[in-house]
Parts: structure tokens; sequence; C-alpha cells
């Protein structure tokens, strides 16, 4: 099969790879139809995430049709077209029998801090990723979905991770009628937290991010009102004085490990890997969220230490709420509003890749070519 | 006298739009206002309905001695079996396995991993039909045709100050191990070529 290989940092190539096999009685080999990358595999190419080996397949946004199934798969059988979570979970132990699959400790015998992900370094479990024309699907019975026949494939693609995880993101953030929502980055997590605030029950939104066509997106799609923190001298300060002096009731961190903003930060962290992340929009969070606020983290972070302003954390009394998002539990309510019109996930996709330009698709994304906001990986287009 | 700021009196000063007004202008304003519509709340359900027909999972072969966290009690069932360890970065790897993800050098020692697995399979990828490309793999072939320039410039991108230094990581290693060659090569044949005192 054709498979997108990792070579090192900043270099990936498409090879022939075996097709995987079933390797537990619960497994199911599925065909991908749609993939996508993911601002967080970004980390991985970026050479942030420690055991990141040389050959391994990113990829965990994926949806594609059943191929073959282990001996006590029930719940999918060969041909159905499904959409598979990000997160790799077993729904039985102490964590997913309480809902934090992305919390399992069946599936992750690297770290026990982190469940199991896709496509996602050794540290996420070893598992190779959907940015290739099979992949290995554990607990078949447990992650994967049918895809709605009402529901378009780009659709469901955008429900493995980036709608949900934003979604998730508010949630978090436990958002109360009128309540002001400032959402730092207008990636499509950042786009997805924003919208979902509205129907929580925000009053005001704000997204605050660099790149001028994301915040046109988030002005567009999500009805935020934008901050480039570029045009202000103190990002921060602008957010009070537009809180009059108050802070945001909730302020969600959407950025994650390679936040801009501080030059210093971002180059120990990003280019030097001395840090977990650049914390810079974590710190922008619990600088610019009121007193007693909630500060909500669905950016991705490295497992090694950040400079993260903890200080004030603690003075200011917030409450930090942060997790991977257990992306089926979002499911359900999700596949609702997608029905009723309320969110449009695929509205956010922007280049479409075929799977052996995925190089091309990850400079792209990486250097912020050509206003990209989610690309898609589509298999067997040449 | 300029108004007093919200936070040094009792109530938000800035007035806010009704709920009418945003369920006018918002699809789906308030729609999951109550946090029982939320999907995760409360955070912790137990009992909820997974799939899962085992109380503990039917373990999968370990077909080699499978590196884990010293913090897990044991191998647990299920587990990816890409890129097992090798060469030199897979004795690091098994070696950082030794410290819990508590303690930096784990991490440390694991990054370290990283860099000389991607030197392992350069090197050895020189020696097969298909080496690696540096131009291809790198992508930025793209940049021709998706507005290199209009992308980065006139734009505000805070980014654009660091861009400069991802060839440097790129190529910077071997430019420096072709520095590092030509040296040796220079020192190896100087020493040849000057007579025995």
């Amino acid at each position: 099969m054709r498979a997108m290989v990792y070579r090192g940092p900043y270099k990936v190539r498409v090879e022939e790879k075996d097709i995987p096999k079933i390797e537990h009685p619960n497994d199911a080999i599925v065909r991908v139809s749609k993939g996508a990358i993911c601002g967080s595999d970004l980390h991985l190419y970026h050479g942030m995430m420690p055991d990141t080996r040389v050959g391994m397949t990113f990829g965990h946004e994926f949806v594609g049709t059943v191929h073959e199934v282990g001996s006590s798969v029930q719940n999918v059988a060969v041909g159905d077209r499904v959409m598979v979570p990000f997160n790799v979970y077993c729904g039985s132990c102490y964590f997913c029998s309480r809902g934090l699959y992305s919390n399992c400790h069946n599936v992750n015998p690297n770290a026990t801090a982190v469940g199991g992900i896709y496509g996602y370094s050794h540290t996420c479990g070893g598992y190779d990723g959907g940015q290739a024309e099979f992949v290995r699907v554990p607990f078949a019975d447990v992650g994967p979905s049918k895809i709605p026949d009402w529901m378009d494939e780009e659709d469901a693609v955008l429900l493995t991770d980036a709608c949900p995880t934003g979604y998730f993101g508010a949630q978090l953030g436990d958002i109360a009628e009128g309540d002001t929502v400032v959402v730092f980055g207008a990636g499509p997590v950042g786009l997805f937290a924003a919208k979902s605030s509205w129907l929580m029950g925000a009053g005001r939104v704000i997204v605050v991010d660099h790149l001028q066509y994301r915040l046109e997106k988030a002005r567009s799609f999500a009805h935020a009102e934008t901050f480039n923190f570029v045009e202000y001298d103190d990002i921060v300060v602008h957010l009070k004085k537009e809180t009059d002096y108050l802070g945001a009731d909730v302020v969600i961190d959407a950025v994650g490990a390679e936040a801009d903003g501080n030059f210093l930060q971002h180059v120990t962290s990003s280019k030097l890997k001395l840090q977990g992340g650049s914390p810079i929009a974590l710190n922008w969070a619990i600088d610019s969220v009121r007193k007693g606020g909630t500060v909500s983290v669905v950016g991705a972070y490295g497992p090694i230490f950040s400079a993260v302003k903890f200080g004030d954390a603690m003075n200011k009394g917030l409450t930090l709420r942060m997790n991977q998002c257990p992306v089926k539990r979002q499911w359900p309510r999700l596949f609702e509003h997608v029905r009723n019109g309320y969110l449009k996930p695929s509205d956010i996709v922007t280049h479409r890749i075929p799977l052996e330009h995925i190089a091309e698709g990850y400079h792209m994304f990486s250097s912020k070519l050509d206003n990209i906001i989610k690309p898609l990986v589509v298999a067997g287009q040449s | 006298m300029t108004e007093t700021a919200t936070p040094y009196i009792a109530n938000k000063r800035i007035p806010r739009k009704s709920a009418d007004e945003l369920r006018a202008q918002i699809p789906g304003w308030g729609a999951d206002l109550d946090p029982a519509d939320r999907p995760s709340y409360p955070r912790e359900q137990p009992g909820i309905e997974t799939g899962a027909r085992w109380d503990f999972p039917e373990r999968q072969p370990e077909k080699w001695p499978r590196e884990r966290s010293v913090e897990h009690a044991f191998l647990p069932p299920v587990f990816g079996t890409s890129t097992p360890p090798a060469g030199v970065s897979g004795a690091i790897r098994k070696y950082a396995y030794k410290y819990s993800e508590g303690r930096a050098a784990h991490w440390l020692l694991l990054i370290a991993a990283d860099r000389v697995d991607a030197t392992e399979h350069h090197l050895k990828s020189l020696a097969t039909l298909h080496p690696d490309n540096p131009v291809t793999e790198t992508g930025v072939l793209s940049e021709f045709s998706h507005h290199p320039i209009h992308s980065r410039y006139g734009q505000k991108r805070a980014d654009v100050n660091h861009q400069w230094m991802d060839p440097i990581i790129v190529a910077g290693p071997w430019v420096m191990a072709a520095v590092g060659l030509a040296a040796a090569y220079k020192t190896l044949r100087k020493e040849r070529t000057q007579p025995d005192d």
C-alpha cells in the first residue's frame, strides 16, 4: 500500500508499506478514503514530540471503508463506511468506563499520561496512522462508527478530531449565558471552539491570531470579533480594555505547542526543543481571563516542561481545565448540530491534497502558504 | 468624570445583547446552554456505554520485547507495532524507558534518540535505490505554485521572523557533516603526502 512516512524533522515521503494485519481479535483494517493533516501533526513534523520514529505513518483524522475485521468484532462489518475517532481506546479500563476515552490505560505502553492516538509517535502508543491507504483500527467495536447516510464524507473527517475538539474546548470553559469568551488561535480547533461557544450561550466571542486570513474566517464562519495580536503592543492589555478591564470570563487556548508572539519562547520550544511547547497563548490566556475565570486548554503540548506562568493562575483563583477530547462522546450531540445546520464542519476545508503529494501539503501547512486552514488528504489520487 | 470600570464595582457595565437578539443572529445560539445537553458534563460518567463486552481485553501477541513506561504495572494488552526500536537510536530509546515519565532524562533521551534515528536512516538511505531527497521530502517545491511572497509578506504575520531558521534546521546538520568530512579528508591527505621525519 502507499503510505506517508516520516523521514526526520521537516521531511516526509510516500512509500510502499505492507498492508496492516489484524493483530488482535477486535481489530479492523480500514481502507482510508479521506484523511487530514492536523495542526498537531506539525508538532511531529517539526520533531517536537519525543519518540517520533523514522518510518512511522502519521494521521489521526480519517474515514474509510472496513476492509477486514478480527474474529470478535460485532459492531462493524466489511464494507461499512466508518469514521474513526482519533483516540485509540478499549472502552473498559478505569478511565474509559467513566467516559475519559482519551485517557485510556489499556492501549499505550509507552506512557501512562496520555492514551492512544493514531499516527502520533510512540509517546501516544506507536500506532501507524491514516495518512495511508490502509490503517489498523484497534477495538473496532468501541471506536469507529458507521457514517450516517445523510452525512457528507468531508464533514465526517472533520468530526474525527478538529470539530469535536473545539466543541469540547468550549465545554471545558463551563460557559454560562452571556459570558465573554476569548479563543486564542483561529486554526480549525479555534474556529470550532468559537462557533461552539455560541451554542453554549456566550454573549460575546473574540478570536485572537496573527494570520489575517484566518481571522477573516473567524468572522465569517464563527461570527466572532477578531484581533490580530501583531497590531497591539500588548494583546493582554487590549483584551482588558475590550472587557472594561475585567478580563474574559472564559479563555480557550486552541494554539498549543507552537504558539507565536514571543520570539524567545517560540525558538526555545519549536526550534531548540528545550520546552514541551511554547506557552505564549497559555500565558496570555492566564493573564487575560478574569479573576475566578476559567481557562480551557485544548491546544496540544509535549510532555517536557514548559515555562507557564503558574503563579498568576494561582493568585487569580483560576479554574484550569484541559484534556484531549474524548471524541465519540461528542458525536451524538454534534451529529444533531450538523443535521440542524448549526455546524457545517467542512466549511473550513481549504485544500484537498492527494496522498502522493503529502510532502507539499505538510510544507504548505507548516509555512501557512496559500491561505491554508484545513488540508484534507485524499487517497488514491495522483 | 469617567465611569468606574467593571472590576471595581459589583456588576458588568458593558451592556450585552439579549438572548433573543443572539438567537436571531447566531444559528443554534444557546442550544447547549443547559449543561445537561453538553456531552462532557459531568466530566466523569461512571457506567457510560462504550460498546466493550469485556472486563479486561484479550492480549495482543508481543512479537518483540515491547518498550513500556515503568509507571505501567504491566504491558497493556493492546499497543502499536509501528517501527520497533533498532540501531543506536533503539538502544537509546530502550535506555530512556528505564526512567519514569516524571524524569526529564526520559524525555530528553527520547528526543536525542529521535535525532540519532533520523541520521541513521538518512545515512542508510544513501546505500539504497531510494535515498532521501531533501527537495521532494521537504515539499519545498510547493513554494513555487502557492504564493510564497504574498502568503508571507504584508500580512502582519508573527512567524516570518523565525521561518528563516527552518532551512538551517533541515540542511544544517548535512552541511556540518560535509564540512567535517572534507576537513577529515584534507587532514588525512596532508598526513599521507608529508614525508616521515
